[in-house]
């Protein structure tokens, strides 16, 4: 098939890139974000992800998908993975990779989870574990947009060590322009802790979260079953159903 | 087309399982996991129904007790989804779309398209062809147990020659179309059709 045929008649066909390693960051014990350089990424919205595609030397390949953790105003991309045990993709991509390396990747996919100034707000992103990256990626977008949205996020992690980007976070709320950020640590709190101490329930999504008759667009993006329990609470407390979006994360058995 | 990558030192985890019945780009597992939009709606089964419609007209409407009187089908069934995983061996029971039509009186489809309609406001395109002959079914039981409302219940379509995405959960009204249009996902880059064994996971795949 000729090429330029091709073209017309799949215009929006999401096509593997060659993409390069820059830089990879150590955000916690077990979760490393890899900043891509992506030649001729077309921008994302922030919230979408991304498949990416490994070929062994046989030619045995595998694929994951990984939500964008970089906002759309910068060139690199950003994914942040989380170590699964026993995974196959993830042990790979948290310890043996290496800048300069490469691998294939292709979206940006999904334009459900997304949020974009256009949409408002406010917001109200709840997160567990990895699940704060694509929440990342529209703080750091409202950031560069300087959108002062209000915006409210409420993150649960199981330690203090485990709470990824937490530096970048604690600055981007000291900003004053509408952000707070609530943490709750499950399994472990360090001495003198003020945040939350208990996984993420009802009545924390009551106390953390904007005011009901605000409307708030709500994203949530965890675990399963903090992702249910999350957003069946949410309905309990009285927001409403359409404005409430839900992104599911983390291993998917053996 | 030029050569992928070599990722230097992946070796991959090879499938244990038959690779033959392994979609390209997916991988096993024993787990089922959860992928929904929004939070999981919660039908009693007093207010649910199932419904046929021509286009706006409707043709036939079973109650969930109704529903459950209506002829049963068991299978033994591969399903995959677009998010890589696939799964061996999932047991499922339910209404073949078949047995929907006979029991609605309608000896042909009125159309060649159809609309599947859930709670949540979910829907998704699948051509008759693909829903008929023994092809699809709403399912009601997942391995001998009420559907759990996280995958779907209290019931779902299940089109397994097909993506996931396809086999709506909270499924509540097969609506005939006179031509093919995107349902919620399709509208939003998934691929129109979505055969797995093609990797036709989104828009021109």
């Amino acid at each position: 098939m000729l090429e330029t045929e091709f073209d017309t008649s799949t215009p929006n066909r999401l096509i593997w890139r060659v993409v390069e390693i820059a830089k990879i960051v150590d955000e916690t014990p077990t979760v490393k974000s890899l900043v891509l350089d992506v030649p001729g990424w077309p921008g994302h919205q922030p919230g979408q992800h991304v498949d990416v595609r490994l070929t062994a030397e046989d030619g045995y390949q595998a694929q994951r998908s990984y939500s964008i953790a970089s906002e759309p105003e910068i060139a690199r991309l950003m994914l942040t993975v989380e170590l699964i045990e026993g995974g196959e993709v993830s042990p790979y991509l948290t310890s043996d990779v290496r800048p300069g390396d490469k691998f294939e990747l292709r979206g940006p996919i999904g334009g459900y989870f997304v949020w974009t100034v256009a949409i408002g707000g406010p917001l109200f992103l709840v997160a567990g574990g990895s699940g704060i990256a694509p929440l990342m990626s529209m703080l750091r977008y409202r950031v560069a947009a300087k959108c002062t949205t209000p915006t409210l996020v409420l993150y649960s992690s199981r330690t203090y060590e485990d709470i990824i980007y937490r530096e970048e976070l604690d600055q981007m709320a000291a900003r004053n322009d509408g952000l707070t950020v609530t943490y709750t640590l499950t399994r472990r709190q360090p001495p003198g802790w003020t945040g939350g101490a208990r996984r993420i329930d009802r009545s924390m999504l009551a106390s953390a979260g904007p005011s009901v008759i605000a409307r708030p667009k709500i994203f949530i993006c965890g675990p399963t079953s903090l992702v249910e329990s999350a957003a069946q609470s949410l309905l309990e407390v009285g927001y409403e159903r359409n404005l409430i979006k839900t992104e599911r994360f983390g291993p998917t058995g053996a | 087309m030029t050569q992928p990558p070599i990722a230097r030192g992946f070796r991959g985890r090879r499938p244990d399982g038959p690779t033959d019945r392994l979609p390209p780009g997916q991988y096993l597992t024993s787990g089922f996991p959860v992928l929904s939009a929004g939070p999981t709606p919660h039908t009693d089964l007093e207010s649910w129904s199932f419904s046929v419609y021509d286009g706006d007209i409707a043709l036939a409407d079973w109650s969930w007790f109704e529903f459950e009187a209506l002829p049963q089908t068991s299978v033994k069934v591969d399903i995959h989804c677009v998010t890589k995983w696939s799964k061996l061996d999932t047991h499922w029971q339910g209404v073949t779309i078949d047995t929907l039509l006979d029991a609605a009186g309608l000896s042909e489809p009125p159309t060649p398209f159809t609309m599947i309609r859930s709670d949540g406001d979910y829907s998704t395109n699948i051509p008759v062809q693909d829903l008929i002959g023994g092809k699809a079914m709403v399912a009601t039981r997942y391995e001998g147990e009420p559907l759990a409302p996280e995958h779907g219940g209290p019931a779902r379509l299940l089109v397994p020659h097909l993506y996931f995405w396809k086999s709506a959960k909270w499924v509540r009204r097969l609506q005939f179309i006179t031509s093919d249009k995107p349902g919620f996902w399709e509208e939003l880059g998934y691929h129109i059709y979505g055969d797995p064994w093609r990797e036709q996971r989104y828009a021109g795949d």
